[in-house]
């Protein structure tokens, strides 16, 4: 494994099913046993560093961490840096002092992980980085997909909604496509990015033609303000040619799954209906993000000891 | 003032003497003598390089660059007139403003600096600003711009570009339609897709340059395109230059160079606006220059402060170097692979944007009687660019560490060296 997790394509197909892998085990021993701890990275130091709210995310990487027995010291780091006066480096330098052997950080700016890989030595887990990338959650939702479906390789997957700004988006496409899934994006052409040809997947504007054909739909959450730039006119259109509900549902096979990174819209791009049904997987989605956050803090600091 | 003899400088590629008396080149021919003597065998003479695009940070900004660290910059470069920008701040929107860049430049002494005047108040795009009183001022501005944003507003753009009619100025555009390019950080393309990076559409740059020419056309007046970036926008100048519309144009040396996947490495020093493109538009931009249709290189010399680029990615200054690289790169981009002869640099750095400025006293032939604004480069010498040895006062170049062909050996600004043997006179 490389020492920092920034885009979904740090990570080969065999570490990528490693992650998965140990993710297993980690759920199997920690159900089983009843042991919610265990002693791996006792004495490391973990620092979640989020510029962004993100309660979900966020506390999900400190369970993780404190199941693996690691210190965790939360970095209040709200609002843009340059606005605050302190700049990234300023933070860099702070958490070097610190001894953080990993930093997780989510960030409004694309790429800010990049630069922080650049300034501190131990381990940068990139949390979501502005509209650019979220490998923590493509793995549990690969995770997710092979629990669910038992495979992966061949897997239809359908991504639907707001990828131009979507890292989640990103993300998944690039591990899935590691792993031998077939995608295909389904959006509004001005919800998808110049030069989505040249990506791995295929394009379609029509959700009702693609629904037979996957087995798995994951939903990415449009966001309202989107409308004010005239990406689509309303909402209310926008789930109509582009929403996920009761009727559209039953378009899909009858084992083919619906995720969403949440947080949900409920009624705008998906139905409350869809969300609480037996095909949603969302609740197991933040179940396994434990799991496998606590899998690649334990592949990349645990290794190393 | 001592005079000077030049010994065998190549001059329209033959070995040539230039005797300098009295601010000019008083005498061409061999074997001359009467003044201290450089050798200049196998350097090549240029007419001194004249900058139509050039950020001094003065007033305002004096941490990242001022009228003096910035001139003896230019001076390295070959440079022996610069074009000040007019996003200081103050904004160079009024006479006061413009006399002062003016004032420092010639106090400082490196290269004739020629203030750059707002094209509308506070760079706002809402009111002309007052563009006579700036021509009439001892800075004598013939060139305007709002630089860094754009004159969007079509309707004050055509009563700009009347109203310098009167002095024979220019309204030197930055064409980037702002609605397309909201929060934009990069080359819209594959790149700006995969890095998540909001993207500036080539479209943006076009779309404002199709409808100045055509401005241009309807008013007769006199347009100049800045730092044009895409294979699109030389096609439209092309188009307009072939229907005789008073239209010119500046290509920068990193836009004949650099392209956008370096913005992988989320590095701002390669953030800048316009954005770098792709190795398609490189390669137009290099033809265009070679052909014409593009008549200057302009530097778009844009010093920041460390802070200001030692961020994120979206946080950053857009803006890089230029004056001190600008001449190698055009060696390495158009003179070594055969594009240019050094005449052709002579006339896209030098006679060419001094037409474009309407200045009197640079970009002329090296004959007896012109002004001895001249530059020496060594072609053959190769050097490696060190961002902390630059005269300038912000080491934002994109090319630290780089080797890069031809170096200027020595400057001289009306007789008087500013630079020799490479370092300032």
């Amino acid at each position: 494994m490389k020492r920092h997790l920034l885009s979904a394509n740090d990570v080969t197909r065999d570490e990528a099913l490693l992650i998965l892998d140990t993710a297993e085990k980690l759920a199997e021993t920690t159900e089983a046993a009843q042991v919610k701890k265990l002693p791996t990275l006792r004495g490391r130091t973990v620092v979640n560093l989020f510029f962004e709210d993100s309660t979900r995310t966020k506390t999900s990487f400190e369970v993780a961490a404190k199941r693996l027995s690691a210190d965790v010291i939360n970095f209040a780091a709200k609002g843009s840096s340059v606005s605050k006066g302190e700049s990234l480096k300023d933070t860099a330098w702070t958490l070097e002092a610190m001894g953080a052997d990993a930093v997780v950080i989510r960030h409004g700016a694309s790429g800010a992980p990049h630069r922080l890989a650049g300034w501190i030595k131990g381990s940068v887990i990139n949390a979501g980085d502005g509209t650019h990338e979220h490998p923590t959650q493509a793995l549990l939702d690969a995770y997710t997909m092979r629990k669910r479906t038992g495979r992966l390789e061949d897997l239809r997957v359908t991504i639907v909604g707001d990828v131009i700004h979507s890292r989640v988006a990103r993300s998944n496409i690039l591990l899935l496509g590691t792993l031998g899934a077939q995608v295909t994006v389904v959006a509004p052409p001005t919800l998808l990015p110049v030069g989505i040809e040249t990506w791995p997947v295929e394009v379609s504007y029509d959700l009702d033609a693609v629904l037979p054909k996957s087995d798995v739909v994951m939903m990415l959450r449009v966001q309202r303000e989107r409308m004010g730039a005239a990406y689509f006119p309303s909402t209310r259109e926008y789930s109509r040619r582009y929403g996920l509900d009761r009727d559209r549902v039953r378009l899909l096979k009858d084992d083919a799954i619906v995720m969403h990174p949440g947080p949900m819209n409920r009624g705008v791009e998906i139905a409350a209906e869809v969300a609480d049904s037996a095909r949603s997987t969302i609740v197991d989605q933040v179940t396994n993000g434990v799991s496998v956050r606590m899998a690649i803090l334990y592949l990349l600091l645990g290794g190393s000891e | 003032m001592s005079d000077w003899v030049i010994k065998g400088a190549l001059v329209n590629g033959a070995p040539t003497d230039l005797r300098v008396s009295g601010g000019v080149i008083a005498e061409t021919g061999s074997g001359l003598s009467g003044g201290t003597e450089l050798d200049a065998a196998g350097l090549v003479a240029l007419p001194g390089l004249v900058d139509l695009h050039t950020h001094l940070r003065e007033p305002g900004r004096e941490d990242a660059e001022t009228v003096e660290t910035g001139t003896a910059a230019a001076a390295l470069g070959g440079f022996t007139a610069v074009h000040a920008m007019a996003n200081t701040d103050p904004v160079a929107d009024v006479a006061g403003v413009v006399e002062q860049v003016w004032r420092l430049g010639r106090d400082a002494g490196h290269c004739a600096v020629h203030p750059v005047g707002a094209v509308t108040v506070g760079l706002e795009g809402k009111a002309l600003a007052e563009l006579g009183a700036m021509a009439d001022s001892a800075a004598r501005v013939r060139v305007f711009s709002d630089d860094g944003k754009c004159v969007s507003d079509a309707g004050l753009m055509r009563r700009a570009l009347e109203y310098v009619k009167a002095f024979d100025g220019v309204i030197a555009q930055h064409a980037q339609e702002p609605s397309l390019t909201a929060g934009a950080q990069m080359h819209e393309g594959i790149v700006s897709a995969r890095l998540g990076l909001a993207g500036w559409p080539a479209a943006a740059e076009e779309s404002i340059i199709a409808r100045d020419c055509l401005l241009a056309a309807h008013t007769g007046s006199r347009l100049h395109v800045c730092h044009v970036s895409t294979a699109g926008s030389v096609e439209l100048i092309r188009w307009a230059k072939s229907k005789g519309w008073n239209v010119t144009a500046e290509v920068t040396p990193h836009h004949l160079l650099l392209t956008d996947d370096l913005a992988e490495s989320y590095d701002p020093i390669y953030k800048v606006n316009p954005p770098l493109r792709t190795q398609a538009d490189v390669e137009a931009l290099r033809a265009a220059l070679a052909d014409g249709t593009i008549d200057a290189v302009a530097t778009d010399h844009a010093p920041h402060a460390l802070e200001d680029k030692e961020t994120e990615w979206g946080c950053a200054a857009f803006g890089m170097l230029g004056l001190e690289t600008a001449l190698s790169i055009v060696v390495e981009t158009m003179v070594e692979p055969g594009l240019m002869t050094w005449a052709d640099v002579a006339d896209r750095m030098s006679y060419r944007p001094a037409k474009i400025g309407r200045l009197r006293d640079q970009g002329l032939e090296l004959n007896a009687g012109a002004p001895a604004n001249l530059t020496l480069v060594d072609p053959a010498a190769r050097w490696t660019v060190d961002p902390h040895a630059l005269a300038s006062k912000s080491a934002n170049t994109p090319y630290a560490g780089r080797e890069l062909p031809g170096r200027v050996v020595a400057t001289f600004l009306k007789g008087r060296p500013t630079v020799l043997d490479g370092k300032l006179a």
